[in-house]
């Protein structure tokens, strides 16, 4: 069965003449189960396809389906999806609030999935994501940038999610903090089965966590292939070549990218 | 030909805990190189290349043998004289152009008088200059981009019209604070590119910080490796992949390979006498 189904997928903001096709015809579809990327530069619409999944962007066309689940646009997700289907962005330190403690945090999300032993979850909630028991009355202030993305994590998984949406989740990070999280987040997909969908400008990570990926760019998708096509070369895009020449663990010469040469300025946007 | 020598360079903190040694005994010697300075975050990088500009102010604490730059020692100069070398002899680029830009110039306004700061010229000439500026990093229709403002521009054009900026001053040294972090893989290469050139042509000295090590492996002469405050290694750039010291080769192998699949990343497990060992 599929996890995640997307056909024909359009998503736009603003309206009249300021109107912007931010994602063009996307189609994309996740088994439950597999882990799947998208990877492109910086406003190729990777995180707009993660918002619009989760209802943060209400402005979009096509079909999407997640476990099975019909969505329409504009119409609010119940409880129930967000118990299934959660999020996990690249900056930890905006998405927790500051005042509250990592017990509050979990405790509360426990608490609105309608979840029992709260006490014990957030126990082995935060055993699950590596962090002891000392962490449980800490502040984000408190944290490290690593830890607080663990945090992050917890909260996701509360509910027992099957789908995790991950934005760019070690992009704040340092390389070695960022090995750390991904090793996280391979073992936790294989104990519990989850499903990725998963979001970085980062070919190497990209390739490292997902079976398959899209490469993305101006909203369009420009290619799907599997990383094993990826890691042996069988690139069939341009783009995806440059992407390449310009990732670390590859060798050849870094290739000019073909967005770059068009030095827009910012707005020029609504070119779209 | 040496063109900055730091020696024992320490930056710290009053904190309620006392004082934190945010840099502790930087040494080095800069020719006309490109020399990277590599590291997590917080190891102190930064604070190394503020404090060569003494941009570091109270209650934190600079202290160094000498900062020698150009046979003077910056420690001795009067701020009034930092201030001449600042914008004439030591650039500095960092990260996000756009506080480093002025919000409410435009962009011709800002290089045209960061021109004629340092040089008697008239508006028409630092005008040309700024032209000619836009035009060596690589900044297509130049007369139109003079005309818009910081906001107006994407991230890789602001980095651009930081570094033409800092160059119609004609630095000797520049000292750029992950000028690319914030970039796209493209746009990187070619600020980078830009940078190059100018080291090659002008014989300018550079100061590359940077957290990755694929990049300045690839762009620097040679990599100084900092951790807690301290210079553990210091190796060719080309042969940072040999590094020896275990700090450097663990942040080297936590990084994911495209041409190394495996399950799990190498962690890096950190030693406490990597801090305190004497080198
Ligand atoms: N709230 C918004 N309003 C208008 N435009 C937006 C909004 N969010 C994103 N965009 C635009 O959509 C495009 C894709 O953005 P995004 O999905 O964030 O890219 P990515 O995650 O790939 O960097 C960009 O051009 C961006 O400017
Ligand atoms: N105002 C301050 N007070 C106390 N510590 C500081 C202050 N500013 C920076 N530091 C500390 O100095 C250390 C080095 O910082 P920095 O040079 O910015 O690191 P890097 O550039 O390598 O990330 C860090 O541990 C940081 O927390
Ligand atoms: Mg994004
Ligand atoms: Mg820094």
């Amino acid at each position: 069965m599929d996890a995640i189904t997307i056909k024909d997928l359009d998503i736009w903001f603003g309206a009249g003449p300021t109107r912007v096709l931010a994602v063009k015809g996307a189609d994309i579809t996740v088994a439950a189960g597999e882990s799947y990327g998208l990877v492109g530069e910086s406003g190729s619409g990777k995180s707009t396809i993660l918002r619009a999944l989760t209802g943060l962007v209400p402005t979009w066309s096509g079909e999407m389906t997640l476990g099975g689940q019909q969505m329409v646009p504009a119409k609010r997700r119940d409880r129930s999806f967000y118990k299934r289907v959660q999020m996990v962005f690249q900056d930890p330190y905006a998405s927790l609030h500051p005042r509250q403690s990592v017990d509050q945090v979990l405790s509360e999300t426990l608490y609105l999935h309608g979840m029992d032993n709260i006490n014990t979850r957030v126990e082995k909630l935060l055993s699950d994501v590596g962090l002891g028991p000392k962490f449980r009355f800490r502040y984000p202030h408190q944290l490290s940038g690593g830890q607080r993305q663990r945090v992050a994590i917890a909260r996701a998984l509360a509910g027992e999610p099957d789908i995790l949406l991950l934005d760019e989740p070690t992009s704040a990070l340092d390389v070695s903090v960022q090995a750390e999280i991904l090793n996280l987040l391979t073992d936790l997909r294989a104990e519990r089965g989850l499903t990725y969908l998963m979001v970085s400008h980062d070919l190497a990570v990209i390739a490292h966590m997902c079976d398959r990926l899209a490469v993305m760019r101006a909203g369009e998708t420009v290619e799907v292939l599997s990383a094993e096509d990826l890691r042996a070369s069988r690139a069939n895009h341009p783009y995806t070549q440059a992407l390449m020449a310009n990732s670390a663990g590859t060798t050849g010469t870094p290739q000019p990218l073909e967005s770059e040469t068009s030095q827009t300025l910012m707005p020029a946007a609504n070119s779209v | 030909m040496t063109l900055l020598s730091v020696k024992d360079l320490r930056v710290s903190f009053p904190t309620r805990q006392g004082r934190f040694e945010a840099v502790r005994g930087v040494s080095f010697d800069l020719g006309r190189e490109r020399l990277g300075i590599v590291g997590e975050s917080g190891s102190g990088k930064s604070m190394t290349g503020r404090a060569i500009l003494r941009l570091i102010r109270k209650p934190a604490e600079v202290t160094a043998s000498h900062i020698n730059f150009d046979g003077r020692n910056l420690l001795d100069c009067s701020e009034r004289e930092m201030r001449r070398i600042r914008g004439s002899q030591i650039s500095m680029v960092m990260q996000d152009p756009k506080f480093s830009l002025n919000p409410v110039m435009t962009v011709g306004q800002q290089i045209v008088e960061s021109y004629r700061m340092h040089n008697r010229a008239s508006l028409k000439e630092a005008r040309a200059k700024a032209l000619e500026m836009l035009n060596a990093v690589s900044i297509r229709e130049p007369e139109r981009v003079m005309d818009t403002y910081p906001h107006e521009v994407s991230g890789g054009m602001g980095q651009r019209i930081m570094i033409a900026m800092m160059l119609v001053a004609n630095p000797r040294l520049l000292i750029a604070d992950e000028p690319t972090s914030a970039l796209d893989v493209s746009v990187q290469r070619q600020v980078l590119s830009i940078m190059d050139g100018l080291v090659q042509q002008r014989g300018m000295g550079l100061i590359f910080i940077s957290h990755d090590l694929n990049l300045v492996s690839e762009f620097c002469d040679r990599v100084l490796i900092m951790y807690a405050g301290r210079v553990v290694e210091t190796c060719a750039a080309d042969q940072l992949h040999n590094a020896r010291h275990p700090y450097t080769q663990g942040l080297l192998n936590s990084l994911p390979r495209l041409d190394q699949p495996r399950r799990h990343l190498d962690v890096l497990t950190r030693d406490v006498a990597w801090a305190e060992e004497v080198l």
